[in-house]
């Protein structure tokens, strides 16, 4: 009963044009089992959930379900193969209510009017044998994104779903909302429900999955059962190599002393009303400042009032110890500033754009309407970046919306590196991004400060922020507490900080 | 060749001029000497002049709607009544007040200038609603759709102003011994210093970067708020330009009928352009080329007399057909059944460059 097989995906092979994005893979999911999917960004996890989805058209290999075989042309015939998806971002209606959520599209009906009555109850019954604490009749768009996410998995469940697709869930979650996360699947695996779960997030997958089958370059590696997989395994076979770089790139750089360099920018009592309480900074040539915190405490603000994203109401902030008035992010750019947002989709990248236009967008806004740059001057600087950062695409004219994620953000630090900011500010440049990137992200930034950059350095990864900082602002509920450096950098100091050391 | 024709297929501007070259084949069934130009005291006379001829108005809207609908993901709908706006601003000023005068009352100078600054207000006030006060951009220009031609009536005070002097015929006439009509080159003019305005300056870029994403433009230094707003400044500034091309037509303005349906016209030729209404990347080019396809379609059922009242539909089944030949979906059709035919070949063509990314 245990190894039942629910779906066998076999022999899948999916193109587009100038890349080969499956290249005859299998997958297979048993019964009540949580399957992790991995492999770097542009492995071909996405594409192999949707090939199964039937987002994208199946190009050759078979699909089986309990044996048989089966075409999903639609992620609705897919649901009515009783496969469901949960993505990162819900694909829910935010002004409907929790209960016409779950029941939309197939709603109980009687005397062919929507049933009101029996809707309601039946969503108060599911969420609580789910164990999600919303209200059945409150909007969805007020409960939490994690509590939106359980929602999206109860109405899949509900649907008599077999096999449950979870891409990235955790990504916008923090570490409370993520056990209840587990706790629910854990749940549903014992219902019997096939789980696949694709995350970038290592301890996870060991925490909760039972078998692991790893994607590289389009093509299958392999699947493994999670205890026969170490670690240090699994990430080499993501990339393919002997992976050793990861624990000691920061050794390579030697510990400076950084009080005696010069200051670049510093807050003085810089605030927002609502978002950001009044706060002091200071950051030097040359050093790394981390900014740590949980999700909605006040580390992206900090980071947007300084950039003038989000315009302070209070304070002063001065620039090589010059009062500025920083009112826009153009002031900003202007004395030398440069800001990753932590939303690639939503705040970085102008998706329908080329490569060579998104690399020198930010340097052409800094210059002006009428001094265009040249021909030449653009394509030089994007071949320039692709090559040292070594972006994969097939040429600087392609839409970046084609590139994977991990290419598409470094796009987003080519364009703010051309501009030659004295003063990098990257919120989360490494969220969604597989680890191969990410360990080439750090690498930059500690030789970008090696140069004499002052960066700002956002995580929500402790361990990647160890590596990379040299010192540490902790903030709490919108502001901040505490300042770490030297040896005060510890995974327990921070933490420590983090949940208020005093008592 | 066959990857060459595949490259053509592939271009943004394919289907437009092969909408266009559709409607002119029809064209030369339906009217032998479509082609046909002629000398006649030392003007060029025949149907394809005509064509060009009057779509200038059109063109010159197209153009203004295609960058307000890049930028702002919506369309200008009061362009037609701002026509009537700067037309009857122009000829008040002329006649001095007069319902029908044979020489200038007033400077043509100071005419022109009050009636193109006059529809760039018109645009601004656009503008502003849309880019400062955030309102649809269909709902925004509403506003001016419907009261902009009560504005013109009341600069007119209810009249049709005529001004009767030969000089103010040659925006919409002949200029000198010119054999080729003036609003050709009027409209000539005004994409060449549009196109100018977006290659030597960056404003081309900022329009398309704001149009696809307006908060990401916004972190990278861009005024997304102005950017837009200029847009329909311009786009009020040209719809002012058609405005008066097309009071010289008639020498007088007309509020009730200058530009009437003209901006859904202009709409219309943004999307047979290839352009897409949600805004983001545009062709100015193809745009111009929905222009001509419109009007040619115009003047075709005008020559196969259909009634001026029949028009709209045959106009509409003709529309439905062009429309549909460039829906995304309908081309993904045609691309899977002709990627059946070259399987083969394409995964090959793959392979090899996936090889080369490898390297």
């Amino acid at each position: 009963m245990e190894n039942e097989m629910v779906l066998d995906m076999h022999d899948i092979t999916k193109s587009f044009p100038g890349v080969k994005a499956l290249s005859h893979v299998d997958f297979t999911l048993r019964k009540g089992e949580i399957h992790a999917l991995m492999g770097e960004n542009g492995a071909g996890k996405s594409t192999l959930i949707k090939v199964l989805t039937g987002v994208y058209e199946l190009e050759a290999g078979v699909i089986r379900m309990d044996g048989k075989n089966i075409t999903n042309h639609s992620p609705q015939e897919a649901q009515r193969n009783r496969i469901s998806t949960v993505y990162q971002e819900v694909n829910l209606c935010p002004n409907l209510t929790v209960a016409e959520n779950l029941f939309l599209g197939r709603e109980p009906r009687k005397f062919g009017l929507i049933d009101w009555k029996s809707i309601n109850k039946k969503a108060a019954k599911i969420l609580r044998k789910l164990r999600i604490e919303v209200s059945a009749t409150q909007d969805l768009e007020e409960c939490s994104i994690a509590n939106q996410q359980m929602i999206a998995i109860a109405r899949a469940v509900d649907m008599k779903c077999k096999v449950l697709i979870l891409d990235e869930p955790t990504s916008s979650l923090d570490e409370d909302e993520v056990s209840k996360l587990f706790a629910l699947m854990r749940d549903l695996k014992k219902q019997g429900v096939g789980i696949i779960f694709v995350t970038h997030f290592l301890e996870q997958v060991y925490e909760v999955c039972d078998r692991i089958t790893v994607l590289r370059n389009g093509e299958l590696v392999g699947a493994y059962n999670t205890e026969d997989l170490p670690r240090i395994k699994l990430v080499s076979r993501m990339m393919g190599k002997d992976f050793d770089d990861l624990a000691d790139i920061k050794s390579l750089y030697k510990q400076k002393d950084y009080t005696k360099a010069e200051t670049i920018v510093r807050a003085e009592g810089l605030g927002r009303k609502g978002s950001i309480k009044p706060f002091d900074m200071t950051i030097r040539k040359g050093e790394v400042l981390g900014l740590s915190g949980l999700l909605g405490s006040g580390r992206s603000e900090l980071v947007r009032a300084v950039y003038g994203a989000d315009k302070p109401d209070s304070g002063f902030l001065y620039v090589h110890n010059r009062e500025t008035k920083i009112n826009t992010p153009l002031d900003a750019m202007k004395s030398g500033m440069a800001y990753l947002p932590e939303d690639r989709k939503r705040d970085g990248v102008i998706a329908d754009l080329s490569v060579r236009e998104n690399i020198i967008l930010a340097l052409q806004a800094k210059k002006g309407m009428f001094k265009p740059m040249g021909k030449k001057e653009m394509e030089e600087a994007a071949d320039h970046y692709i090559d040292i950062l070594q972006i994969k695409t097939p040429n600087r004219e392609t839409p970046v919306r084609s590139l994977s994620g991990g290419n598409q953000q470094k796009v987003i630090i080519a364009r703010w590196l051309l501009t030659n900011p004295e003063f990098l500010i990257l919120d989360e440049p490494t969220r969604g991004i597989d680890v191969g990137t990410k360990t080439e992200i750090q690498k930059l930034v500690l030789e970008l400060a090696d140069q004499g950059m002052a960066v700002a350095f956002i995580s929500s990864e402790i361990e990647e922020m160890l590596r990379t900082c040299s010192r540490m602002l902790i903030m709490r509920d919108g502001e901040k507490v505490d300042e770490l450096t030297g040896n005060q950098l510890s995974q327990d100091g921070i933490m420590n900080a983090i949940a208020g050391g005093e008592d | 060749m066959k990857k060459k024709l595949k490259r053509l297929t592939e271009m943004n501007l394919f289907m437009p001029v092969i909408c266009l070259l559709a409607v002119l084949l029809i064209n030369v069934i339906t009217t032998p000497g479509f082609f046909r130009i002629t000398m006649n005291q030392g003007v060029l006379y025949g149907y394809i002049i005509d064509v060009i001829n009057r779509a200038s108005e059109l063109v010159v809207l197209a153009v203004g709607m295609t960058l307000v609908t890049a930028a702002s993901g919506g369309q200008d709908i009061s362009v037609g009544a701002v026509m009537a706006v700067s037309a009857a601003i122009c000829c008040q000023i002329l006649s001095g007040g007069e319902a029908s005068v044979t020489s200038y009352q007033n400077s043509m100078i100071l005419a022109v200038i009050a009636a193109l600054a006059g529809a760039a207000l018109c645009g601004a006030f656009n503008g502003f609603l849309v880019a400062k006060l955030n309102i649809q951009p269909m709902v925004a220009t509403l506003i001016l759709f419907t009261a902009g031609r009560g504005i013109a009536q009341l600069i007119t005070k209810g009249q049709i102003t005529y001004v009767r002097v030969d000089s103010y015929k040659t925006l919409g006439g002949y200029l000198g011994k010119s054999p080729v009509p003036t609003p050709i080159f009027a409209a000539a003019l005004v994409l060449l210093v549009v196109w100018l305005i977006l290659h030597k300056t960056s404003l081309g870029l900022y329009i398309e970067s704001v149009g696809v994403n307006s908060t990401a433009s916004h972190l990278v230094g861009l005024n997304s708020t102005m950017i837009k707003f200029l847009t329909y400044v311009i786009c009020g500034l040209l719809a002012g330009v058609a405005g008066l091309i097309a009071s010289s037509r008639i020498y007088s303005a007309d509020a009730n009928n200058i530009g009437l349906n003209l901006e859904m016209d202009a709409i219309l030729a943004v999307a047979l352009g290839g352009n897409v209404l949600g805004g983001g990347k545009f062709s100015l080019m193809g745009s111009v080329i929905g222009a001509y396809t419109i009007q040619s379609l115009t003047t075709t059922l005008y020559a196969m007399n259909v009634s001026a009242d029949q028009l709209p539909v045959y106009k509409a089944i003709v529309v439905i057909v062009i429309v549909t030949l460039q829906s995304p979906v309908f081309r993904k059709k045609m691309k899977t059944l002709r990627g059946k035919g070259g399987g083969m070949r394409k995964s090959k063509e793959r392979a090899a460059v996936k090889g080369g990314n490898q390297v």
